[in-house]
């Protein structure tokens, strides 16, 4: 399923700062480039939980933020699953409750199927703490699935886990997205990650676009 | 113990449970307020909440007399609804709740800022609305720190002394607490009295100071 983002803004953080001038029509899409080349930053920004100085976000023809039109969707209304890099489930809940946070009164079966293609039935009752590496992530990629997210942000879903794990977490997130058809943007500093997962790769470095086009033109050559 | 100790006992911690519930609420806000907003006036606010926990008891009392006594503001407020605050067992809840709201403020304010903002930003990415959010991630998130500070505040409400007289004074079955009464009964020799009140007061105090800092322990 492909679907169109516009990522045209200009984001000051502290002495930081990110300029990106995208188009992009792509059925996965990795923004690509090493630690603090402001991928995450981007990511945020899409999610709604930085602002932009000025540019405009948007996914299809829906405008997320637009300093122009005076445009700033919440983030709580942009019905964008965000799985951050530090996972973040709620630690003062199961399974059960972290995956169904967003999901307002979402059908049972939706429930059952996001367990089931992210293997997540038996651990359902478990506490996070409880969880394995692996398992948070699927976790909170459930949670973000079951928010009737029309798009999926995820930061270095595969960091911290060990080659084993991140092999099993890479089977479910290609799972995930021939499942689901749901549009992902995708940040890694791994190209292996990059090539197997996305068609797009944006390719950031110090906060500026060095490089954008398909991942199997790009990718080769770094 | 005798009958009339026994029930100035149980009036206070009967005092104290719902001086204890009146301030929570504000205390709670105000915590998060402190903790997560910056705004025109806020460290004059939170300097005015805290101000009973470094100026004299029997001055914050007094205070609290001419508001509520008969010429003062909130005093005309409670008369024109028939509410009479000053001398009854009212004033020895307000004067509880206003001594002990400090210590729950600045228990449950540490609390708050120890909660990461990175999960209500995910509750907002799932949807959440800020009260939602409140509820359901900061809350119980701080809510040992929360539950620690209004142990604090509740056993600092047992052992209200000086507003309390101020405002509620010391009569015997309508407003007389533990801290009077060890005072009154000392006053009159009845040590018997006033050692068991104190030594109910020391375990109270003990109990609860003890399950706060256990709870304050990460």
């Amino acid at each position: 399923m492909s679907f169109s983002l516009t990522l045209e803004f200009t984001l000051q953080q502290g002495e930081f700062s990110v300029e990106i001038d995208e188009r992009i029509e792509a059925d996965a899409i990795a923004l690509y480039g090493p630690s603090g080349a402001g991928k995450t930053t981007v990511l945020e920004a899409v999610a709604g939980l930085r602002q932009p100085e000025r540019g405009r976000i948007a996914v299809g023809d829906r405008t997320l933020f637009g300093s122009e039109d005076g445009v700033d969707v919440p983030a709580r209304h942009r019905c964008i699953g965000y799985v951050p890099q530090e996972i973040a489930l709620f630690p003062h809940m199961n399974v059960r409750q972290n995956v169904t946070y967003g999901a307002h009164g979402a059908p049972t079966e939706d429930l059952s199927r996001v367990l089931a293609v992210l293997d997540l039935e038996p651990l359902v009752e478990r506490r996070v703490e409880q969880l394995s590496g692996g398992e948070q992530k699927r976790t909170a990629i459930a949670r973000a699935l079951m928010a009737g997210s029309r798009m999926l942000l995820l930061d270095e879903p595969l960091s911290a886990l060990d080659v084993a794990l991140q092999r099993r977490v890479m089977q479910y997130l290609v799972r995930v997205h021939d499942e689901f058809n749901i549009p992902m943007l995708y940040v890694s500093h791994r190209a292996d990650e990059v090539l197997m997962l996305t068609d797009w790769v944006v390719q950031l470095d110090n906060g500026c676009v060095t490089a954008s086009g398909p991942s199997k033109d790009i990718l080769p050559r770094v | 113990m005798a009958d009339d100790v026994w029930q100035v006992a149980v009036f206070t911690l009967t005092m104290a449970v719902v001086a204890t519930l009146v301030m929570l609420p504000p205390g709670i806000v105000f915590a998060w307020l402190f903790a997560r907003h910056r705004f025109r006036g806020c460290t004059a606010l939170e300097t005015l909440v805290m101000l009973p926990l470094v100026i004299p008891p029997v001055a914050t009392g007094l205070i609290l007399l001419r508001l509520f006594g008969r010429r003062g503001f909130f005093g005309r407020v409670a008369e024109s609804v028939g509410l009479e605050v000053i001398f009854t067992w009212k004033a020895v809840i307000l004067a509880m709740a206003v001594m002990g709201l400090p210590l729950l403020v600045r228990a449950a304010r540490g609390a708050f800022e120890q909660v990461d903002r990175r999960y209500e930003q995910i509750a907002a990415s799932l949807g959440a609305g800020p009260l939602r959010i409140f509820f359901t991630v900061t809350l119980p998130m701080a809510g040992r720190g929360v539950l620690a500070g209004v142990l604090l505040a509740f056993s600092r409400a047992v052992g209200e002394f000086g507003a309390t007289m101020m405002l509620a004074g010391n009569m015997p079955g309508s407003t007389r607490t533990i801290a009077s009464g060890i005072y009154i009964y000392t006053e009159v020799g009845n040590d018997a009295a006033a050692t068991s009140l104190m030594l109910a007061s020391i375990m109270i105090a003990f109990g609860s100071l003890w399950f706060s800092n256990r709870l304050a322990r990460p």
